[in-house]
């Protein structure tokens, strides 16, 4: 049998777990804890007069309520601010229970404890809270245009803004570029707000340990060793005292990335304070209007460009909604206005974004965070251009291209991670090529004049995207080998669906040559491994799956080297097979890798048959030297970290064929073709599923999700019946084909492949609707019956 | 309160509820079946989908009291006896059918009792056949060569 697993369809491990009922999600944990339920703000704006929650108190099973009041020391404080930025001077967090003032629809102000959910939404019922009602601000222009304030303290609304500037070769801004282009042309883009989703709500799950005064929190997160910081910190818990563990997760698409959301506060606070077992379970409306939304932006863009569509000036202005808090800091923004270049060198480029509060769900990351705007502002540029001149849309794109000679490219601009936007590799043309082949691009014209020819409209659209994968700070892997052989690996990220169970036991099996059945892996789980920094960005394969292989390596070194010893050999002449030590060439002389675990751990005490081996009168060391030799350790583990010097970047193409209906404006995707190139597959199997999943959210981001918010800031379609999120008869067929250029930055040469899904999506849809309808598209989602305005709008 | 008398996976099992409790969170919280996820509470998603009867219901949208008396499957009494996936978790096993796999109980019980009744469905049935469930991992497409592919394993096992 092989053990080289890296690279192969291998099936996933966590299935038959998941398949038969077997999977634990923060639900289905403590099923005789206390359930908690919030009183949640029905207005967007408005203060707290007063808080009667009398008429809760017989209900029976009530077991406790609490306000902001309640709440001691930092727990009543501000929840933190994630990611502080220079530009973000007037960033602002909400309280774990609103204080005095609540700013959204769905601001939590009254936790009910009850014994079980139903009984603790009753009491929910019947406390009343008074409020004085203040004027709602929805809409970034409404929010820069009104005098109102979603903080007093925040003037025009904006809480950051940021200008980044990189002049053209020869020292011109972008302005100054744009006067001097033969062509210009400035456009208006609207992107609406939508939201990950999960089909898994968020949910927390505390229990505290008064005997041992220690803390075991599950919740539902993507990153659990910063809930474990911050809950230790804001409830004043020594931090060794504090476990948090991701159990299995039902999804997370980056709004569980946020943290500590109040809940995961006040949930352990109450277990604590009340000495019993608390769990909250978020319902379906509590995520549409407490959880966290994205993609909401406005865009004006000013390009000006060649007679070939090289774009020689490119000036963009964001206006970025970001709801009534920013806990997670201006990230998705920056993400924007630096991914927006994508695959491109253009001349100059100016950005400047305006991050604004409306009293409306906050704004936190959602699979792609900001590169699907910045795609579809650059996409639907390169577009313009080519209708403008009368180019082909893909020979613009090419003209545009960085080549495959001019990595390691340095676009000049400062990523979302402090450090220098700098892409690593790429094969942009081959992409293209790939790509224009897969859809037959250049036949089309022949496809599209038989359609109409049956008065059908068709049209054909493309999009590119480069997207920062496996951004720092750091990930690391623990692996230890048991002396029953079994390998044991941990990394401190955590999942929710992505195949790491797999695709890490492929990595640890491939680099200690053992069977992927001896191969455990855990993620997400404080009591294995403290640290880490989340799972976001494409990053885990690229962080954790190196660090685990790092730490894969300490322990073949350290293994061939007790094994050099016992058989007499020389490490460099061992190898490992099938979880065996051999002397390559002679099949006799070999050791198994469970009893050079045994022999790497000096005993005193046999505890079975095999560690008699390792017990001090078994002569497993030379009198002459000590048992754990200086520098050594005892056992077969190894730890490493893997902190890269700035992020790899993984790219890719999309294109697509639809057809418009003549009469009700209906869009149908005929075909979606994707070219992608994440770097070295660990699996492609998940790779693709990966893909697929993030193109059928992108569909529906190009076509059916939003968020409607009124202009009282109520959010009109809070359920799966009105926020039209797209089922197996929405999502097209899938053509995949994959390019691998390897990573230079890292030992496996992998990249990521979490959001490339979903990234260009909206700008290919709305790039094939334009080709077929004959008129811009200027935003997204179209829906119907915008689409038929926009007919009547051109005439057409 | 009431007593309730269901079969579940083929064991009679006897609750105690207050009227107004859900058939989901009666299974999952009462009879300690948790593979039923409940994904919306309003009928939309499909994560909730269990067998009465052999007919896929949702049990979000279902009263615990009205299923007494009823015979029930969920998720975790779809393998044999002896433990072995049912063709269609094996499906989806095979062509990496679930990803968070939050939703996939609700795909499985879908599509057992489609592929009961029609073995050998066309893809269109197929889609038709899954479009009620949500799923917000896959994309569908491997949902529906999973099953395509359940149905395949059915019909050699028949
Ligand atoms: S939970 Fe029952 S349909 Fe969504
Ligand atoms: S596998 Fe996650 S929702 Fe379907």
């Amino acid at each position: 049998m092989t053990t080289k697993l890296f690279g192969e369809p291998v099936q996933r491990r966590e299935d038959p777990r998941l398949l038969t009922g077997q999977g634990r999600y923060l639900d289905d944990l403590g099923q005789t804890a206390l359930a908690a339920a919030f009183v949640r703000s029905p207005h967007a704006h408005a203060r707290i007069k007063d808080i009667d929650v009398s008429g809760a108190l017989a209900v029976e099973g009530l077991v406790a309520i609490y306000t902001w009041e309640d709440l001691p020391g930092r727990a009543g404080q501000p929840l933190p601010l994630l990611i502080p930025h220079p530009a973000l001077t007037h960033g602002r967090t909400a309280y774990p229970l609103a204080k005095d003032i609540v700013r959204h629809v769905g601001e939590p102000v009254v936790m009910v404890v009850a014994r079980d959910r139903y009984l603790a939404e009753d009491a929910c019922a019947l406390i009343t809270v008074e409020y004085e009602f203040l004027k709602p601000v929805v809409g970034v222009e409404e929010a820069l245009r009104s005098g109102t304030l979603v903080h007093e303290d925040v003037p025009g609304n904006v809480g950051a803004h940021l200008v980044q500037e990189v002049p053209s070769a020869d020292g011109r801004g972008a302005a100054e570029a744009i006067e001097a282009a033969p062509h210009t042309l400035s456009f208006r883009l609207d992107i609406e707000r939508s939201a990950s989703m999960p089909l898994e709500g968020r949910g927390v799950y505390a229990r505290w340990d008064a005997d041992d005064r220690s803390l075991r929190v599950y919740t539902s997160t993507q990153s659990s060793t910063s809930v474990r910081m911050a809950v230790a910190a804001t409830l004043g818990i020594p931090l060794p005292k504090v476990e948090v563990i991701a159990p299995d997760v039902g999804g997370g698409f980056g709004v569980k990335i946020m943290h500590p959301w109040p809940e995961e506060i006040l949930v352990p606070w109450a277990a604590i304070t009340l000495g019993r077992e608390v769990k909250w379970a978020e319902d379906r409306r509590e995520h549409f209007i407490a959880s966290a939304h994205e993609r909401a932006q406005v865009q004006h863009v000013n390009v000006g460009f060649d007679d070939q569509g090289r774009i020689l000036g490119l000036d963009v202005t964001i206006l970025h909604d970001h709801g009534a808090y920013t806990p997670y800091g201006i990230i998705v923004p920056i993400i924007t206005s630096t991914q927006l270049l994508g695959p491109y060198r253009v001349g100059a480029y100016r950005v400047e974004f305006s991050s604004i509060y409306t009293n409306t769900v906050i704004v936190t990351p959602y699979r792609g965070a900001g590169r699907p705007q910045g795609v579809f502002c650059m996409e639907r540029t390169m577009d313009r251009i080519a209708r403008h001149l009368g180019l082909d849309r893909a020979d613009v794109r090419a003209a545009n291209f960085i080549q495959p000679d001019q990595f390691p490219y340095d676009q000049g601009l400062i990523f979302q991670d402090g450090r220098p936007l700098i892409y690593d590799s790429g094969d942009y043309p081959e992409t293209l090529r790939m790509l224009k082949e897969l859809i037959g691009w250049d036949s089309f014209p022949e496809r599209r004049a038989e359609a109409a020819r049956q008065g059908r409209r068709l049209g054909i659209g493309l999009g590119c995207y480069v997207e920062g994968t496996g951004v720092g700070p750091y990930e690391g892997g623990h692996v230890q080998v048991t002396s029953d052989g079994r390998v044991h690996v941990s990394t401190g990220l955590t999942s929710q669906g992505q195949g790491h169970e797999t695709v890490f036991a492929q990595i640890a099996a491939t680099e200690l040559g053992v069977p992927l059945e001896r191969v455990s892996v855990v993620t997400g789980d404080t009591r294995r491994f403290g640290y880490a920094v989340g799972t976001f960005a494409s990053r885990a394969a690229v962080m954790s799956g190196n660090a685990i292989a790092l730490a894969c390596r300490k322990v073949k070194e350290k293994a061939l080297r007790i094994a050099a010893d016992a058989l007499e050999a020389d490490p460099r002449d061992l190898s490992i097979t099938d979880g065996v030590i051999h002397v390559t060439g002679d099949s006799r002389a070999a050791i198994p890798l469970a009893t050079v675990a045994v022999l790497s751990n000096p005993l005193r005490y046999a505890f079975d048959e095999e560690s008699r081996r390792a017990t001090q009168f078994a002569g497993a060391t030379p009198p002459d030297r000590p048992p754990v030799a200086e520098g050594d350790e005892p056992g077969l583990e190894g730890r490493d970290y893997y902190s890269p010097i700035r992020a790899t970047f993984a790219s890719g193409m999309h294109a697509a064929i639809v057809e418009t209906d003549p009469d009700t404006a209906e869009v149908k995707i005929l075909r979606y073709a994707v070219v992608h190139d994440c770097g070295k597959m660990i699996n492609p199997l998940i790779v693709e599923g990966q893909i697929h999943g993030g193109v059928a959210q992108g569909v529906g981001g190009a076509l059916y999700e939003r968020m409607v918010y009124d202009e009282h800031g109520q959010l009109l379609n809070a359920s799966f019946m009105d926020f039209l999120m797209p089922y197996a008869t929405e999502v097209p067929h899938i053509e995949t084909a994959h390019l691998e250029t390897p990573s230079p930055l890292n030992p496996l040469g992998i990249k990521g492949a979490g959001e490339a899904g979903v990234i260009p999506v909206s700008a290919v849809i709305a790039s094939a609707i334009e080709d077929a309808e004959g008129f811009p598209i200027d935003r997204m989602p179209l829906s119907p019956s915008e689409l038929f305005d926009l007919r009547a709008d051109h005439g057409a | 309160m009431h007593s309730i008398t269901l079969v579940v996976n083929g064991v009679v099992r006897e609750a105690t509820v207050p009227a107004r409790t859900l058939l989901s969170d009666c299974l999952r919280h009462h009879l300690g079946l948790t593979g039923t996820h409940v994904g919306c509470e309003h009928g939309v998603c499909g994560c909730c989908t269990v067998l009465l009867d052999g007919e896929p219901v949702r049990s979000c949208l279902t009263l615990a009291v009205t299923a007494d008396g009823h015979e029930i499957t969920t998720v975790e009494g779809l393998a044999g006896p002896d433990g072995e996936m049912s063709p269609v978790q094996r499906g989806f096993n095979e062509c990496h059918g679930l990803q968070c796999g939050f939703c996939t109980p609700g795909f499985l019980c879908t599509a057992t009792a489609l592929l009961r009744d029609n073995p050998d469905p066309t893809d269109e049935e197929i889609v038709e056949g899954v479009a009620g469930n949500l799923c917000r991992c896959t994309g569908y497409q491997n949902i529906l060569k999973a099953v395509r592919r359940a149905g395949e394993l059915i019909r050699e096992e028949a």
